[in-house]
């Protein structure tokens, strides 16, 4: 079924334009992780799941995923890299030092 | 419901009658009894809204933008420093087409220190895009804020309802409190064609190239053009259910002046005390108010011109009108600076030391300057 979001907005001429700027298809079509030139990567061994690298991301490109660690269920932070731009915040905020960043080779 | 109201709360009560969903606001001298009054309204439940408290005023009008393109009503009120400080989202606000309504209370700029009315502030912002409009009395105010969310989300125009300091700010009048049901009737709720909606993510003023950018100005043109009419045309609708006149601008005397005296806002109101003293001493002698200011009624503004012989204009502010060709002599007068008074007496005699010239000696005639 067709999503709500796959909605594009078509006009044909300059006079049905909307009134103001707007993507014509859902930002979820618009994949900015071809900007990165550096990608971070979390090491899940140093990793405490505090979930300070998913609250400073500014582009909501931090997922949480569920998990089980030492049969306790937790949610851990995924980097999205369909969307990560590799800005480098949760690099910089990582108390504990988990997230490491390498430069993108192609 | 009659009730004894200043002009600060007569501005609160219109956006509580208009139903307002997001406040937002900074406290400025003389403008933070209007946001006093409303987050109180808000916290004790007798307005539903959300109310933003924020740590300046170009924050208030970025929050404003953003809960507008999700497509609720707004409403901010600011001053002089805190309206300059703003400038940067007025421009925003206008592009997003986020028809965001704000009262403004002319205020002086500094330096020197001022809490006092002037039109400086406003004026500055005249080429933002946003509509303005200055009134005359407490009630005006009221009532034009209900008006400006209706000309405002027809055409996605922003709209200032802009009002003196202490003059109209802090000064009580009696003032005519409509039904909610009528201001309802008049009212619809806010229905935005696109917006922000997390079910249907788009970006909303992304970079756009010079290929679509010249377009979307020209269409805020035209949307401001059309104003013009709408104004007229919501006035007229305003008029039938509440019983209160109101236009572009207003007229006094007129159809057999002579000589005209333009001004706005509360030295209008003035004025037409003067017009009446003068008419006695058998001047003939008309006021034309101009209350919308954005739109520029100009067309209705040229034709009420061509008939009298001279005009005197009387600004709050240092934009005085200068001469065209073709016009009837114009005497630009700048008056009450600062907040400085002006009388129906200063008016009388700005006409008569005017009335004597055959045409202006100067661009500028600085009403009784002590230098």
């Amino acid at each position: 079924m067709a999503k709500k979001s796959d909605k594009k907005i078509i006009y044909k001429k300059e006079k049905e334009m909307p009134p103001s700027a707007i993507s014509f298809y859902s930002m979820d079509y618009n994949k900015t992780g071809n900007w990165r030139n550096f990608r971070p990567v979390i090491d899940y061994e140093k990793c405490t799941f505090c979930m300070i690298c998913w609250k400073f991301c500014p582009e909501a490109a931090i997922k949480r995923e569920k998990t089980k660690k030492k049969g306790k269920e937790e949610v851990k932070p995924v980097i999205d890299y369909e969307y990560c731009k590799g800005c480098g915040i949760c690099w910089e905020e990582c108390p504990t030092r988990a997230i490491d960043i390498e430069e993108e080779t192609d | 419901m009659r009730k004894v109201l200043t002009g600060n709360h007569a501005l609160s009560y219109g956006a509580k009658l208009s139903r307002a969903e997001v406040i937002s606001a900074y406290p400025i001298t003389p403008q933070t009894e209007v946001v006093e009054l409303l987050s109180q309204m808000c916290a004790s439940g007798e307005l539903k809204a959300k109310f933003i408290k924020v740590e300046s005023e170009h924050s208030a009008m970025a929050s404003l933008i953003g809960a507008s393109a999700v497509g609720v009503r707004t409403f901010t009120a600011t001053s002089s420093q805190g309206l300059a400080l703003m400038h940067e989202m007025l421009h925003w606000a206008a592009g997003a087409r986020t028809p965001v309504v704000m009262g403004n209370i002319n205020r002086a700029f500094a330096p020197p220190w001022s809490v006092w009315t002037e039109q400086n502030d406003s004026l500055s912002q005249r080429d933002t895009g946003w509509m303005q409009l200055y009134a005359q009395n407490n009630q005006e105010v009221l009532d034009s804020v209900i008006q400006a969310y209706k000309v405002a989300e027809s055409l996605d125009l922003p709209a200032m309802v802009v009002l003196a300091a202490f003059v109209l700010s802090h000064t009580s009048e009696t003032v005519d409190i409509p039904a909610q049901e009528k201001v309802d009737e008049f009212l619809p709720p806010y229905k935005r064609e696109y917006k922000l909606d997390p079910d249907e993510p788009h970006a909303f003023g992304g970079l756009t190239k010079p290929d679509n950018y010249f377009e979307l100005r020209y269409k805020i043109q035209k949307a401001m053009e059309k104003a013009l009419n709408k104004w007229e045309e919501v006035g007229e609708e305003f008029e039938a259910l509440f019983g209160r006149k109101y236009g572009l601008v207003e007229t006094y005397k007129v159809s057999d002046a002579k000589n005209l005296i333009i001004s706005s806002a509360t030295i209008a109101s003035t004025a037409r005390n003067a017009v009446d003293s003068l008419r006695e001493k058998g001047e003939k002698v008309g006021l034309l108010r101009i209350r919308v200011f954005r739109p520029f009624p100009a067309e209705m503004i040229r034709r009420i011109l061509s008939s009298v012989d001279k005009v005197i204009v009387i600004d709050r502010n240092k934009a005085a009108m200068y001469n065209e060709k073709n016009t009837p002599p114009i005497f630009g007068v700048i008056a009450g600076l600062g907040g400085r008074d002006v009388t129906s007496k200063d008016i009388i005699e700005i006409y008569e030391d005017v009335i004597k010239m055959e045409k202006p000696e100067s661009d500028i005639i600085w009403k009784d300057l002590k230098i």
